[in-house]
Parts: C-alpha cells; structure tokens; sequence
C-alpha cells in the first residue's frame, strides 16, 4: 500500500528526509519569490503551483501522506486552476501599474516584512524544540493492527475528524455551501433587456449593410498563418479587414514589423498606402 | 533532522506572502499572496503535529484547506464582479469609500 509506505518512518528523521528538505526548500522559497515579483500574472499563478507541489512532498515526507494528496488535489488542481480561470476571464495583460499611490509605501512594505521575518525567526529560536516525537506511533497504534488496512494515517484522521472534531467538520459543510451560494450571486449579471435573437441579429446585420458576411481570415494567401499578418487579396494587395482591431493595435504596441517573407512577393506589397501590415 | 527547518521555511514563506500582499497592486496577485501565507501557516501545522506526536496539527491543517477553498471561491467572484464594473483588476480603482 503505497500510503502506508509514504506514512512509514522510511522517510522521517534521517539522510533522506535532509536531502529533500534541502533540495526543494531552496526552491520554494524562490518559486515564492518569483512569484511576488513576476510582472506576468500566469507566470507567478503557475510559480505558486509549484511552490504548492513543493509543499505536498514536505506533508509526505512529514507522515502526513492524507494532507499530501489534499494539497495536490485542493490547491494544485482546484484553487489553481479557479485561479487561472479567473485570470483568462479577467484579462491576462492587466499589468501592475507602478505608481505608488502611497509614498514610500514599497520600501515601508519591505522594512516591515524584514522585521517580521526576524520576529518569527527570534521567536522559533527561542521555543525549545529539540526533540520530536514523530508520528510513526500515532499513524500506525498497535491497538489498530488489526484494523482493515491496518491503521495508517488516513485512517486515523478519519478517526478523529469523525468522533472528536465531528461537529467542525459539520459546520464546514454549511461553510461550503455558503460560498457556493455566495460566489453565485456575486458572479450573477442581471439582463436588463431581452436577449438579441439570431433573427434579429441578422437583420441588423443587414440593415446596416456594409459587410454582413463573416471577415476573411488573416494570413489567406499569404506565406504566414499568424493572426496578426494581414491575408493577401487576389489582386496582391493586403486586406484590412482580415486583422482583427485589437491584434493590431498589439502588434502596434510591441513595434513589430511584418517580416518579407509574411507579405509575400507581390509587386503591391511594398506599396505603404496598400495595407495595414505595411502602415505600422 | 530537527522539524524547526520547516518551521523556518514556513516563516520565511509567510514572509513572502505578506510581502506580496504589500507591494502587489493586482487584486489577483494579492490573493495568491494570501493563498500562498494560507499555506506557510498549513506546513507549520503539519510540522507542530509532528514534533507533538499527535495528528490534531494535520487535523487544524484539513480545516484551514476548506476554508481556503471557500475563501478563494468568494474572493474570485468578488474579483470578477468588480472587474464588471470598474473594467480593472487593480486594488488601486476600488476606492469609492473613500470619498
């Protein structure tokens, strides 16, 4: 049984234990950090994960094999990913700004974090733990051996989750649904006038007349199936109509110029007035 | 191996998600800050439970999972109807109780 062989001292207290201990910690703590100070918000959700999986091996090399999968299963795979949710809704390119609103804000935040570290690091100096009793007894009593499966840690925090801590663990239930409800109201949009039918979307279309079939797709005929290279028109010229607004005020924004080799070799496409592609 | 190692990393990771929660002006950054202190205080539970031989820690640890979990249930929602209304996930534009 692979949770009892996690749950068994085979890991605890000895070289093994140390060896991951000072592999992954080193690297927690700079996921961590990469995560507070990357400009991009995916990149730091995805550092956070990691700091997350990090994590789960220290409850796993810690007998805490249940918590392990929970943290893997809760944070990595459901918070995590509510997270990246939410972030591909919002808006991935919602930058910081980095004005500070209030002066001298960012080195105040630095100063006290620093004296908060040195308090937490005085105050585990100071407690006087030398010696731990470790969980092996616990996770595995001798009065369960004859249990089905033997005892180990799952069952144990069954035991006590369902006798002495019974009635948080009921409460946390209300808990739940009270957040599921809450985050269904707060997520709601009210629709103040009746939803746009296909029909009448269609008629609108053509009541306004300038382009009621779909617009050609960008790269058509060119050498480049990029969606920012404009598609090339059978008369060689480049349509403009082919490049969405958004994805070219973008590559407006990053300066980039549309290589040769995307604009192909006809003869119009070192016109500038031809194209959107030529213009930026 | 002394357990205070872990006790000093989850220090130092509280640390780091205080610190996040300070200078980030993004609403989301800020509450992954959070997450990310949720989880420090988890793995000093985890490690006390250890040193004390009994499995309330990991017991304390499971609870906290739950309410971290409704926690950024409503804080996401919170975050996007704000995005609704104000087209900005800065903590910066939230600001009409000021006035």
């Amino acid at each position: 049984m692979p949770l009892a062989v996690l749950a068994s001292s085979g890991m605890q207290g000895g070289g093994p234990e140390t060896a991951v201990f000072w592999i992954f910690a080193p690297l927690a703590v700079l996921a961590a950090l990469s995560m507070v100070f990357s400009r991009n918000t995916v990149h730091g959700a995805l550092y956070l994960g990691g700091v997350m999986l990090i994590l789960a091996v220290f409850y796993a090399a810690q007998s805490a094999p249940f918590l392990a999968f929970v943290q893997v299963i809760v944070y990595t795979g459901a918070v995590m990913m509510l997270f990246l949710f939410v972030l591909m809704l919002i808006g991935v390119d919602s930058r910081d700004s980095l004005v500070e609103t209030l002066k001298g804000q960012r080195f105040a935040g630095a100063v006290s974090a620093i004296g908060f570290l040195l308090l937490l690091f005085t105050g585990i100096a100071h407690a006087s733990i030398h010696t731990s009793k470790g969980l092996h007894d616990v996770n595995f009593p001798a009065a369960d051996a004859s249990a089905k499966g033997g005892g180990g840690n799952v069952y144990e925090i069954a035991k006590l989750l369902f006798t002495r801590y019974v009635f948080a663990f009921e409460v946390t239930s209300a808990l739940l649904i009270t957040a599921a409800l809450g985050a269904m109201v707060l997520a709601h949009r009210q629709r103040h006038e009746p939803k746009r039918t296909q029909r009448e979307l269609m008629q609108a279309r053509f009541k306004v007349g300038t382009h009621p079939t779909p617009l050609p797709g960008p790269g058509v005929y060119a050498r480049h199936n990029a969606v920012d290279t404009p598609a090339l028109l059978p008369d060689g010229s480049l349509s403009e109509l082919s490049v969405p607004r958004a994805v070219a005020l973008i590559s407006q924004e990053h300066g980039r110029e549309p290589r040769p080799s995307e604009l192909g070799s006809s003869p119009t496409a070192n016109d500038p007035a031809s194209g959107k592609g030529q213009s930026q | 191996m002394s357990p205070t190692y872990y006790l000093y990393l989850s220090a130092i990771l509280f640390t780091i998600g205080a610190l996040g929660v300070l200078l980030r002006r993004n609403a989301i950054v800020a509450f992954m800050c959070i997450e990310l202190m949720l989880n420090a205080t988890n793995l000093a539970l985890v490690t006390f439970s250890r040193i004390n031989g009994s499995l309330d820690g990991q017991i304390m640890a499971f609870f906290i999972m739950v309410v971290a979990a409704a926690e950024v249930v409503v804080g996401l929602a919170i975050i996007v109807a704000m995005f609704r209304t104000r087209r900005s996930a800065s903590v910066d534009d939230t600001n009409l109780l000021k006035y």
